[in-house]
Parts: C-alpha cells; sequence; structure tokens
C-alpha cells in the first residue's frame, strides 16, 4: 500500500518539474521549479487556500462544540440511547455527494425551502462567496459531526466517575467540573478527534464541487489538484498543485503533533 | 422529582439530536416523492402537495444509474472483501507478534489513512492510462485499497489485541489441534472485529468521490456518487432535482439498513480504531 501511495506522488514529484500538458504530449520540457511559481504566484491557488482554511477551521471548531454537546447528551440520557446513537450514524454514513445534493436543494432558490422558512426572499445563496461558503460548511458540519461525537462519547467514557462525583462533593460548580476534571482526561480523545477531523476537511473535495462546481472562489484545494490534472490535462502545473497539498497536510499533521505533543502511538495504548 | 425531571430533559435534548440527523433525510425524500414538473411551480414546499413514484421510476430507466449502482456494488463489494483479508493478516501479525517496525507500520499506516487523494488524482490518471485500467473496475479498486487497507489495518489490530491469545495454547494443552485451536477459538473471537471493519471499509467504498470522477469516464467503471453528479433530467429542460432525490434515496437504504443492523458494531469500530486502541 505504500507502494501504491509513494510511488505516484514519486512520479508527481518528477512530473511537476516538466512542463508537461496531455493535449500537448510533445511540448513536454524540463522546467525545474517553474511550475511551483506559477503556482504559487496565481491568486487561484491562494484563493484555493483560504477557502480551505476556512471551511476547516470553521467545520472543525463548530463540530467540536456540537460534537461535545451530542456527546454529552447520549452519555447522559436514560431512554433511547440507542435509537439516538443509530440515528446519529446515519449522517455519518451517508455518500457525502448525497448530503451535497439535500443541502444544495434546501437552499436553492426554486427547490428549497430555507428562504421560505426564514423569509429571505429570493436571496440567492449560491450567488456569491461567503453564502455559499456558509451551505458548503454547513453541510460539511452535519455529516461530521456525529464522527467527532462519537470519538469525543468513547472518550467521556473513560472519565473516572469517582473524580466527578468528588469534585461534585468539593463544592465545585459544573462548569468548574468540566473544565477541571472532564476535559483534562478527555485530551486524548480531543486531540485525536480534531487531528483526524482537520486532516479530512483540509481535503474537501465533494461539497464544493456538487454545490457550486468553484464558482465564485468556492474552489477548494483538493478541487484545484483535480481541476488542473484531470479537467485541464496540465500534469505540469497539476503535479506541483498536488505535490504542495501533500506538503501543507504533512505541516498540519506536524504541526499537530509538535505543539499539541499528540503522540500517536501513545493514543492507541492506554490514554 | 428532580431525578426524573432532569432525565426528562435529556430525552428532549435527544430528540433534538434526533430531529437534527433526520430532518434532512425528510427532506431527501420529501423531494424525491415530489412531481418533477410541479416541484417548482409556485412556492417551494416542505412536503409534496401530491407523492408520486415517478422519480423512482425514472432513475431506474436511467441507464447511467443502474450501470453505477452495478458498479458501486461490484467495486465496493470487492474492494472491501480483498483489504479485509489483506487486514486480517497484517492486524494478526502486529497483535501476535512482535518485530522491528511495528510502530513504523502503523504509524505508516495512519499516516496513509490521512493522505490527501486529490495529490494522487493526477499521477493515476496518467499512469491508469498508460496501463489500460483506466475507466475500470480494477483502476478504481487499486486506489480504493490502498485507501481502506490503512484504516481497516488500524482498525482491525485494535479489536484482535483484545483476544486473548492464551486461550489458544489452552485449548491445544486440552487436546485440540493448532488448526481445531484457532477456528474453534479464534475464529469467533476475531469474527465481530473483522466484521465491523469490513462495514467500515464498505461505507468508505461506498461513499468516495474524488477517485469516481477523476478515473472513470463512461458507465464502464462509475460509481453512485460520480454518477449522481452527472445526473439530468430526462430532457434538459427538466431540472433533475426530483430524480436525483430519487436515486440518492436509493443509494442511501443501504446505508440506513447497515446502520440500523449493526449499530452497536459501528460505533466500536469507529471508536476502537482512534481512541481506545
Amino acid at each position: 500500500m505504500i507502494l501504491v501511495t509513494a510511488y505516484p506522488l514519486g512520479y508527481a514529484l518528477v512530473l511537476s518539474l516538466y512542463r508537461y500538458r496531455l493535449t500537448d504530449p510533445d511540448g513536454r520540457e524540463f522546467v525545474g521549479v517553474q511550475n511551483y511559481v506559477t503556482v504559487l504566484t496565481d491568486p487561484v491557488w491562494w484563493s484555493a487556500a483560504s477557502t480551505t482554511a476556512t471551511i476547516t477551521v470553521i467545520s472543525v471548531a463548530v463540530e467540536l462544540v456540537l460534537g461535545f454537546a451530542f456527546a454529552w447528551v447520549m452519555f447522559r440520557i436514560l431512554r433511547g440511547r440507542s435509537l439516538i446513537r443509530t440515528a446519529i450514524l446515519v449522517p455519518y454514513g451517508i455518500v457525502t455527494v448525497v448530503s451535497a445534493f439535500i443541502w444544495r436543494y434546501a437552499f436553492q432558490l426554486d427547490s428549497g425551502f430555507v428562504n421560505q422558512w426564514f423569509g429571505l426572499g429570493d436571496f440567492n445563496w449560491f450567488g456569491e462567496r461567503w453564502s455559499s461558503l456558509f451551505v458548503i460548511t454547513l453541510s460539511e458540519i452535519w455529516k461530521t459531526t456525529p464522527f467527532i461525537s462519537l470519538l469525543l462519547l468513547a472518550g467521556l467514557v473513560q472519565v473516572p466517575e469517582e473524580l466527578m462525583e468528588a469534585a461534585k462533593v468539593d463544592g465545585a460548580t459544573a462548569w468548574q467540573r468540566l473544565r477541571k476534571v472532564v476535559l483534562p482526561n478527555m485530551k486524548a480523545a480531543i486531540m485525536v478527534a480534531v487531528l483526524f477531523r482537520t486532516l479530512d476537511a483540509w481535503r474537501i473535495f465533494d461539497n464544493p464541487f456538487v454545490m457550486t462546481g468553484g464558482a465564485n472562489e468556492t474552489e477548494t484545494l483538493s478541487f484545484l489538484a483535480y481541476r488542473q490534472n484531470v479537467t485541464l490535462v496540465n500534469l505540469g502545473a497539476g503535479s506541483a498543485v498536488s505535490v504542495l497539498l501533500f506538503a501543507t497536510v504533512v505541516l498540519i499533521a506536524f504541526v499537530f503533533i509538535k505543539v499539541f505533543r499528540t503522540d500517536l502511538s501513545q493514543v492507541r495504548g492506554d490514554s | 422529582m428532580a431525578g426524573q425531571r432532569t432525565s426528562n430533559w435529556w430525552t428532549v435534548w435527544g430528540l433534538v439530536i434526533l430531529a437534527w440527523a433526520a430532518f434532512p433525510l425528510l427532506w431527501m425524500t420529501s423531494l424525491a416523492f415530489k412531481s418533477p414538473d410541479t416541484f417548482r411551480t409556485g412556492e417551494p414546499s416542505f412536503l409534496p402537495k401530491e407523492w408520486t413514484w415517478d422519480n423512482f421510476e425514472s432513475a431506474f430507466d436511467n441507464e447511467l444509474f443502474t450501470a453505477a449502482l452495478r458498479n458501486s456494488f461490484g467495486i465496493a463489494i470487492i474492494a472491501t472483501v480483498l483489504s479485509v483479508i489483506v487486514a486480517m493478516f497484517a492486524a494478526y501479525a502486529i497483535a501476535r507478534l512482535e518485530f522491528p517496525g511495528k510502530k513504523l507500520l502503523l504509524s505508516m499506516a495512519l499516516a496513509i489513512a490521512m493522505f490527501p487523494q486529490a495529490a494522487l488524482v493526477g499521477p493515476l490518471f496518467n499512469m491508469w492510462r498508460g496501463l489500460g485500467i483506466y475507466d475500470t473496475w480494477v483502476g478504481l479498486i487499486i486506489p480504493y485499497l490502498t485507501f481502506a487497507l490503512p484504516l481497516s489495518i488500524w482498525t482491525m489490530s485494535a479489536f484482535f489485541r483484545q483476544i486473548p491469545w492464551e486461550m489458544e495454547q489452552a485449548a491445544q494443552v486440552d487436546g485440540a489441534t493448532a488448526w481445531q485451536a484457532f477456528r474453534r477459538v479464534i475464529v469467533p473471537l476475531a469474527a465481530p472485529g473483522v466484521f465491523t471493519t469490513a462495514i467500515l471499509t464498505f461505507f468508505f467504498c461506498w461513499n468516495e468521490f474524488l477517485f469516481a470522477i477523476s478515473l472513470t469516464s463512461t458507465d464502464r467503471a462509475r460509481t453512485v456518487p460520480a454518477a449522481l453528479s452527472f445526473f439530468t433530467g430526462q430532457s434538459q429542460f427538466q431540472s433533475p432535482v426530483t430524480a436525483v432525490m430519487a436515486a440518492s434515496v436509493v443509494v442511501t437504504i443501504p446505508i440506513v439498513i447497515l446502520v440500523l443492523v449493526f449499530q452497536r458494531r459501528i460505533v466500536a469500530g469507529l471508536t476502537a480504531g482512534a481512541v481506545k486502541g
């Protein structure tokens, strides 16, 4: 499996040093880092990067809060516990493209109910950048909050009950108990959930593809890589985008592991 | 009673979660049953004014969709079976044996699981065309395997490590042959983990979109998510909205069935792979 990822990646590295379009195979020529310069000086790259970053930061932040609330409810609820757990798995399992269509049609002018319900008249959600990003992020949040909340629930279950009781007896308020007892004990679970979801959100592709097709500067980095490589068959520049995308992922993972000192092998073990 | 009242509150919040999960699905179903000609006349309403099965008929009349459904089932099942078999051996080795580089192997698996698929699209596109497996089942199964395997190995080794392997020896001491001990003791203990992993892998392959649109061009290998994004109505003057939703309902059904039947297993699998280890 390392072969199937490493080899194409190496191949991408090589390709990225060439000027190479499938429509013009004879024009293949070694150009060194020229492609990288082209990509990095192009506003399209930076627009895609900022779109991706916006979606990632907002969705992960909202999901963390929402996911924690859900986990807490699932932890405390007595009636219908397994019903809730079943229900929450449906968004997780649903095909992302389907989820994207559902939300797109809900917000779309001719088919959707959103404008009716909220009295927005004929406001076109997909007409500009921020409202499009809002819908894209909403769909992402709906689909992936279950994942985070189930991970957090698993962490919550491992918080020793006696500690909470002891804190209660000592007169700690609910907020203090949450901050001083619950959260520190769930640190590992939170770290894993955030790391997984950040890297996952960074790869977002399906939602913008289905909802806007990348219009109004809603193109993400994955989308850009896809468009350069497959739609435009511009394999030189496309490969440069691919390599840069990979580099950003490595960078994010590295920052996470350094800054938050998440030892991934530790996470598996006893924490 | 204060306790009773708090418990009621949790139930209310539970209902909120339920609504949050189910609401978009209701909307999908509602659209799927609206008539394609009237869903946009006048004010769009949440529920259809009259219910119709037409959208499902037109979805199934569409060769693009039925072919995609076949492809999706075929590719997802083959990729799942292969990946589970390979992951089983790998997880067995990780759980049973001490060998150098074990930690490295697991970290590598995790790294690949987080790999941005889009970074491989270009090179694979070019390589597959060169190898002649562009737009074939094999062309999709290989990348699916690559991305499903790390997850499978990771999840399964988490399950396998909980198996009390000493029981195998105990059975042998009691007179069972090595094969009997493995089959009668270990296999039943490992089966739930293997099964859980298979469901999660199937979800992944069923859901995958980027490779599906990049590495296919006709209905020979195009899977449902990819086909959906190219779906158009019966004529170009008809909006595909209701037909897309009908098709969406169809692809969501297997997911809902799996979730309903194996809820406990899926939750265990998700958390075993990531938190408990």
